[in-house]
This record gives structure tokens, C-alpha cells and sequence, in this order.
């Protein structure tokens, strides 16, 4: 199953989601109140510190969660010192990533249905229709589902196409790929029917 | 309502896929894959509301925490990141792209779509991303457009891509995309 929760189970995971979801709300606020560069390098050091509560091997992956924005962020860092000041950069670097890193905690840490569970207690506390939260479930639950179903697709289009020529594949395989997801939706479509009677 | 629920979660379920099977080159930095290509594919194919609810119900499952971005990164933090712009964008970008896909559809399919797409995917996606990436790393927006004017040629070609490809969709599922 696609998921983003990490493997190493730490005492984070079995906080509710609710507190998380607020926590991190509150941070995103207060944040944005931070003084000066050295104040967003404490708050950064400060999730950091909130990861390794739970362990090095809980704190290991948090910072591989964060490889993916280090490029960006060493080319803002760097904009910065060459244009303003490395004071603003070091200030805007490091909040983004203390942001972006209590933000990843809180995905690693709370569990696919725990969140579904939260946003639908939410919708009835808006008094949205039990049908419209249904079909939202419903709707979550076939994108999950039918997301492999589609890149096993794409990847078979992808090797069908390479037994056939020497160059890449590429844009002329997103026809084929979007009829059949097209003509997927048609089936789903008419087995939901069948079984569900109304939506 | 069977078939608009289906075809707006297998499009978001598309725009996911997308994310994930490697087929076009990422860009260094800031990665803008085929997913913008399923953004303005969703607007052009299942229409202005439908198609942004469909980029809506992706983003939701991003923000859940499912790993559906392109290069496998999802969850809470890319909100926090300097693509949140273009994240609040998608939906925006396709429900243009689909209103004046089907506003203007009549003598020549395939160019008004191109331009529905360009308006949407490129033009109106392009706002939010710059504003967002600014707001986030604390440029001016002329500095952050300077950056990201780059990405905008293969943009433009993917919203010809888009253009192409619906033509063919509704000439070979006719009944099957009820514009609108």
C-alpha cells in the first residue's frame, strides 16, 4: 500500500491525529513570527530534537524526508547571501525546513485511516450530508486502489513500447494511458452501479 | 453520479501515476512533471468542476500523506515547501483549463484547446506557483519569476500534448466525456 508512515514505530505514532493536526497548525502560525535566523535555527534544531526523542533511526529518516528540498534550499540560501543578506536566507531556509520537517513528523506518525477519521468527524461536525462523506470515502478508496493499477499500466505500455523501438518512450504513450484509465472509470462505474444501487 | 465519481477518483489516481512511473526528465530543483500534463488533462476531459475536483481529491490524498507527488513525496510538508504555489494552483489550472476548453470549443478543437490549456496549466497555474514560491523563500516576484520562467516552454508543450490528446479521446470515446 502506498504509504508515507515510517517503518520505525516510535510513541509519536500512537498519539491521536487530532493534537498532531493542531500542533503543527499552531507551529505553521508561530513560525511565521520568528525573529531572525538564529531563532529559525533553534526551532529547526527543536524538531530535530523532537525526532530523535524517538530514536536515531527515527531522526535517520527524518532527514532523508528532507533530501528532496535540501537542493532548493542551499539555491535559495545562496540567492540570498549573493542578493539581500544571509541573514534573511538563513532565516527563510530555516524555518522552511523546520516547517517542512515538523509537517513530514506529523505524515510519518499518523496512519492513512486515522486522518480519514479525523477529516470525516470534521465534515459531520460542518454538518455535511452522511451521503457526501460516503462518497468521499468512496472516492479515497478508489484512488488508492486503482493508483498501482494505473503505474503497472503505464509501466507495461513503457515495456511494450521498448520491445517494439530503440527510443524512449514518452508522450506518445499518454494516449493509450488515458483511454485506459478512461475505460477503467467506465467498469468501476458500472460495478458501482451494480452494487450500490445510489450513490 | 457512479461514472463522475469514478472518473474524477481515476483521474486523481492518473495525476498520480504520472507522479510516479519516471517517463519524462525531471528538472533540477523544483521538479513540474507530467503531472501538470494530468492537471490540464483533467480540466480539458471531465470539465471545469469535475476536473478540479478530481486535482482536489489528489491533493487531499497528498496532504493524508500518500506518496503521490512526482518522485514519491507526498504528506504535509510539500505544503510547507516552495512548490505550495503551484500545488494550490493545480486545481485552479484545471478548472479554467476546462471552462474555457469547453467555452470555446467550435471551429478548431484542437487550438482553442491548446490555448484553454495554455490559459489554465500555464498562465493561471504559473501565478500561484511564483506568488507561493515567493511568499516561501522570501523573494521579490520578480526574482522568483526570473527562476521559474524556465519551466514554462515544456509547459507550454505539454498543454499542446493536452490539446492532442483530447481531440483523440473524444473522437475515439465519444459518449464517454460529457464536456462540462
Amino acid at each position: 500500500m502506498l504509504s508515507l508512515n515510517s517503518e520505525p514505530r516510535s510513541f509519536w505514532h500512537a498519539l491521536p491525529a487530532g493534537p498532531k493536526l493542531l500542533a503543527l497548525l499552531l507551529a505553521t502560525g508561530l513560525a511565521m513570527w520568528l525573529p531572525n535566523a538564529a531563532a529559525a535555527a533553534m526551532a529547526f534544531l527543536g524538531v530535530m530534537g523532537l525526532y530523535a526523542l524517538a530514536g536515531w533511526a527515527f531522526l535517520r529518516q527524518g532527514l532523508l524526508a528532507l533530501r528532496p528540498v535540501l537542493f532548493v534550499a542551499a539555491l535559495i540560501l545562496a540567492w540570498h547571501g549573493w542578493a539581500l543578506s544571509w541573514e534573511q536566507g538563513g532565516l527563510v531556509v530555516a524555518r522552511m525546513l523546520a516547517l517542512i520537517a515538523l509537517a513530514n513528523l506529523v505524515s510519518m506518525t499518523t496512519a492513512l485511516a486515522d486522518l480519514l477519521d479525523r477529516v470525516e468527524r470534521a465534515l459531520a461536525w460542518l454538518r455535511v450530508a452522511p451521503l457526501w462523506r460516503q462518497r468521499l470515502a468512496l472516492s479515497v478508496a478508489l484512488v488508492v486502489r486503482f493508483t498501482p493499477v494505473l503505474i503497472l499500466k503505464g509501466q507495461q505500455l513503457q515495456r511494450a513500447w521498448r520491445a517494439r523501438s530503440h527510443r524512449r518512450p514518452g508522450w506518445r504513450l499518454m494516449l493509450p494511458f488515458v483511454l485506459g484509465a478512461l475505460d477503467d472509470a467506465e467498469t468501476v462505474s458500472e460495478a458501482l452501479r451494480a452494487r450500490t444501487g445510489t450513490l | 453520479m457512479a461514472r463522475h465519481i469514478s472518473q474524477i477518483a481515476l483521474f486523481a489516481a492518473l495525476i498520480a501515476a504520472l507522479g510516479l512511473v519516471p517517463k519524462f526528465d525531471l528538472a533540477a530543483g523544483v521538479p513540474i512533471t507530467a503531472q501538470s500534463l494530468g492537471v490540464m488533462l483533467a480540466g480539458c476531459l471531465l470539465g471545469a468542476r469535475r476536473g478540479a475536483l478530481a486535482v482536489l481529491l489528489f491533493l487531499f490524498l497528498v496532504a493524508l500523506g500518500l506518496p503521490l507527488l512526482a518522485g514519491g513525496r507526498g504528506g504535509l510538508g510539500v505544503f510547507m515547501g516552495p512548490t505550495v504555489g503551484f500545488l494550490v494552483g493545480f486545481p485552479v489550472a484545471a478548472f479554467v483549463t476546462g471552462y474555457f476548453s469547453t467555452k470555446w470549443r467550435g471551429s478548431a478543437p484542437v487550438v482553442t484547446t491548446v490555448l484553454a490549456a495554455i490559459l489554465g496549466g500555464v498562465v493561471v497555474l504559473y501565478v500561484f506557483g511564483i506568488v507561493g514560491f515567493a511568499l516561501v523563500t522570501g523573494q521579490t516576484l520578480a526574482q522568483a519569476t526570473s527562476i521559474m520562467w524556465v519551466f514554462v516552454p515544456g509547459d507550454v508543450v505539454k498543454a499542446g500534448l493536452a490539446g492532442l490528446i483530447t481531440e483523440s479521446v473524444l473522437r475515439l470515446r465519444p459518449g464517454l466525456v460529457a464536456q462540462g
